[in-house]
C-alpha cells in the first residue's frame, strides 16, 4: 500500500490472464474496465506476481475471474484476502423491491394512507382541544414559563422581520398602484386601497407566512428532535402528557402572537404607504383620514380574528409534524418541511373559507 | 506515582514499524487539563486499545490522533506524517489512509448503506460507478450486512449501524482504522461478533486498529496492547498487554478497572 508499490497491470496469453503489481483501492481505478474486458473467456487467472491485494483489488480479481476461471499462484496473504472477499460477495443480497401495485390498488393505498394521516391529525386536534379545556379547569397544568418563552420567541423576536416586510409591502403596493391610479386621477384613494388590503388580507397572510417559516419549522424541529431522542416517550412513561407540556404552550403562544404580529405588519404597511404618499405630495392628515374612513374596526377585527386562527393552526401543524417525526436527522428535516408547507397551505385554505364566510355575513 | 505509567507485557514485541505515534501529547480546554505527556506507538497489524473510565479523555485523544483537534503540547504522527501539520492535498492523501468508525455510526441518513460506503470511493478513487458498487458490496459483506445494502440508516439497529460504520471506514482499505466505542450499547452476542470481526480483519487484511473502549470483555478479547488513561492522574497510568495488566498490575485504579471493583 506504500506509494512506491509496483504499478498494477495484466497480460493475456491465450486462456491465461496474468496479473501483476499492487492491486489496491487507490491504484485499480483505471485498470477496472480494461481488465474486465480482457478477462472475458479466460480459464486461468495467474496471481503469482501480485505483490499486494486489498479487498477492493480482490473484488476486481473475482469479477475478472468470474464463475469459471481458476485462480492460481496466490501467496498466503493474497489468498486470505481473496477468501474473505469471496465470502463477503457470496452473502445473500437484498431482495429486489416489491413490484409496484397496479393503478387501482395504488390509488386505494394512497387513499388509505392519507385517510390515516387525516384521522391522526384530527385525533391530535381533538386531544389538544380536550387538554385545553382541562387546562381551563386546572390552570396550573399550563407551564407559564414555557408559554412566556414561546411568546417571546414567536412574537417579540419576529418584530424586526415583520416591521421590515410590512414597510416594504406598503411601499411596493402604494408605488405600484400609484402609476395605474394616476391615469384616473385617483391617487388619493391609495391609502384606502392599501389600508383595506393590508388589514383584511395581506397583513394576516404575510404574518402567517412569517410564523410558519420562523416558528412552525422551529416547533417541528424541536419536537422532532425530542421525539428522535425518546424524550417524548420519557414524558409519557413519567405520566406527563406530552401534548399538555409541549404542545399547549406553543398553541396558545401561536394564537396570542399572531394578532399582534398582524397589527405590527399592518401599521408598518401604513407607514410604508404613507412615505410614498408623502413623496407624491399628499399630506399626512389626508392619508390618516382616508385610513380612518376605510379601515373600520370591523375590517381590522376580521383580519385579527383570522390571524388568531392562523396562529393556532400553524402552531398545531408544526407541533404535530414534530411529534410524528420518524427516526434520524432526516426525519427532523422532513418534519420541518412538512410544518412550513402544511402551515402555508392551511393558511391559504382557511383564508379562502374566511373570505366566503365574511362575504355571507356581509362583514 | 514515580513508577507509573507501569509497562507490562511488552518484552516480546518489537515496535519497528509504527503506524500511529504519539509523543508527549497534552490536551487542555481552557485551564482544564485533560491529559498530559501521553506517549505510545502502534505497530502495523496490531489492535491497540485506549481505555479508561468515563471523562478521562479517550475520545478526545482519538479525535486528536485523527487530526480533528490540535494538541496543546507534543505531536502525533500517522504513517510517519504529522496530520495536524499537513494541509491541502497532502492532508487529503493522508486522510484517505485512515478510516474512522464513530460511536454513533455517523452514517448519512439520506443515503442507503451502500451509498454511504460508495461516497469515499467516489471522492478518493477513479473507480468507475459499477466498480464502486461492487467494492462497496464487498465491504458490506465483510461486516455481514450484504442483505441490508439498500436500507437507510434510520431503518437498521444500533449494532448494524456500528457494523456499517466499520464498513464505511474500510471503504478505501486504509492501513489504519480508528474505532470509537465499537461495543457500547450492544448486546453481548452482537458485541462478541464485532470483536471477532475486528480480530479477523486485523489478521486477514493486516489492518491496524486503534480502539477506544471501556468494555472490559472487548478489551481482553481484541487488544494486543493498550494504554490506560486516568482522570485523576491526567494522563497514562498503564501500558501493555491487557491480560498482563489484568493479572499483574499494581496501580490501584488499573487493578480496580480490570477487576470491576469500586475504588
Amino acid at each position: 500500500m506504500s506509494d512506491d508499490a509496483e504499478a498494477p497491470g495484466f497480460a493475456r496469453d491465450g486462456n491465461r490472464l496474468a496479473l501483476h503489481g499492487a492491486l489496491t483501492t487507490e491504484r485499480i481505478g483505471d485498470l477496472w474496465n480494461p481488465l474486465l474486458k480482457a478477462a472475458r473467456g479466460v480459464a486461468v487467472v495467474d496471481l503469482s506476481r501480485v505483490s499486494a491485494l486489498d479487498t477492493s483489488g480482490a473484488a476486481l480479481v473475482l469479477a475478472a475471474g468470474g464463475e469459471a476461471a481458476r485462480l492460481e499462484g496466490a501467496g498466503q496473504g493474497v489468498s486470505a484476502v481473496l477468501e474473505r472477499a469471496r465470502d463477503a460477495l457470496a452473502a445473500p443480497r437484498p431482495r429486489p423491491a416489491a413490484r409496484r401495485l397496479p393503478f387501482v390498488a395504488s390509488l386505494g393505498a394512497w387513499t388509505v394512507g392519507h385517510g390515516r394521516t387525516l384521522r391522526d391529525g384530527l385525533g391530535f386536534l381533538g386531544e389538544a382541544l380536550v387538554l385545553s379545556l382541562a387546562v381551563l379547569r386546572h390552570p396550573r397544568r399550563l407551564r407559564l414559563n414555557d408559554l412566556l418563552r414561546h411568546v417571546d420567541e414567536a412574537g417579540l423576536r419576529a418584530f424586526p422581520l415583520t416591521i421590515l416586510l410590512g414597510t416594504l409591502i406598503g411601499v411596493i403596493l402604494a408605488f405600484q398602484s400609484s402609476a395605474s391610479l394616476s391615469a384616473f386621477g385617483a391617487q388619493s384613494y391609495i391609502p384606502a386601497m392599501v389600508g383595506v388590503i393590508m388589514a383584511r388580507e395581506l397583513g394576516p397572510l404575510i404574518a402567517a407566512v412569517i410564523l410558519a417559516g420562523r416558528t412552525g419549522s422551529a416547533y417541528a424541529a424541536e419536537l422532532g428532535t425530542m421525539t428522535v431522542n425518546e424524550e417524548v416517550d420519557a414524558l409519557r412513561v413519567m405520566g406527563v402528557e406530552p401534548v399538555a407540556m409541549l404542545v399547549l404552550p406553543r398553541l396558545i403562544a401561536g394564537m396570542l402572537v399572531m394578532p399582534v404580529l398582524t397589527l405590527v405588519m399592518n401599521l408598518s404597511g401604513f407607514v410604508g404607504m404613507g412615505i410614498i404618499m408623502n413623496m407624491l405630495g399628499y399630506s399626512v392628515p389626508l392619508v390618516t383620514s382616508q385610513l380612518q374612513q376605510w379601515v373600520t374596526l370591523g375590517t381590522l377585527g376580521g383580519g385579527l380574528l383570522k390571524a388568531a386562527v392562523f396562529g393556532l393552526v400553524i402552531a398545531g401543524i408544526g407541533c404535530r409534524a414534530g411529534l410524528s417525526a420518524g427516526r434520524g436527522p432526516r426525519a427532523v428535516g422532513d418534519a420541518a418541511t412538512a410544518a412550513v408547507v402544511g402551515g402555508i397551505v392551511a393558511t391559504v385554505l382557511l383564508d379562502g373559507i374566511f373570505a366566503v364566510l365574511f362575504f355571507r355575513m356581509s362583514w | 506515582m514515580a513508577d507509573y505509567p507501569e509497562v507490562l507485557g511488552l518484552q516480546t514485541r518489537s515496535l519497528r514499524e509504527p503506524v500511529v505515534e504519539a509523543e508527549g501529547i497534552a490536551m487542555a480546554f481552557g485551564t482544564n487539563t485533560l491529559f498530559r505527556d501521553v506517549t505510545f506507538q502502534v505497530e502495523r497489524g496490531e489492535v491497540f486499545v485506549i481505555l479508561g473510565g468515563s471523562g478521562c479523555g479517550k475520545s478526545t485523544l482519538l479525535k486528536l490522533l485523527i487530526g480533528l483537534y490540535q494538541p496543546t503540547a507534543g505531536q502525533s504522527r500517522i504513517l510517519g506524517q504529522n496530520l495536524q501539520a499537513s494541509t491541502g492535498r497532502k492532508r487529503q492523501a493522508l486522510l484517505a489512509k485512515l478510516g474512522v468508525m464513530w460511536q454513533s455510526g455517523a452514517l448519512f441518513g439520506s443515503m442507503t448503506l451502500l451509498e454511504n460506503i460508495m461516497l469515499p470511493l467516489e471522492e478518493h478513487t477513479t473507480l468507475p460507478p459499477q466498480a464502486r458498487e461492487e467494492v462497496a458490496r464487498v465491504k458490506l459483506g465483510l461486516v455481514g450486512l450484504s442483505d441490508a445494502a439498500d436500507r437507510l440508516p434510520g431503518e437498521i439497529s444500533g449494532g448494524m449501524a456500528k457494523r456499517a460504520g466499520i464498513a464505511r471506514a474500510m471503504a478505501l482499505d486504509p492501513p489504519v482504522l480508528f474505532l470509537d466505542e465499537p461495543s457500547a450499547g450492544l448486546d453481548p452476542i452482537t458485541s462478541a461478533g464485532l470483536d471477532q470481526l475486528i480480530k479477523d480483519l486485523a489478521r486477514d487484511l493486516g489492518t491496524t486498529f486503534v480502539v477506544v473502549t471501556h468494555e472490559l470483555q472487548s478489551i481482553l478479547a481484541i487488544g494486543d496492547r493498550c494504554i490506560m488513561l486516568d482522570k485523576e492522574a491526567k494522563g497514562m497510568i498503564a501500558e501493555g498487554d491487557p491480560r498482563e495488566l489484568r493479572d499483574h498490575a499494581t496501580h490501584p485504579t488499573v487493578r480496580a478497572f480490570f477487576r470491576r471493583e469500586a475504588i
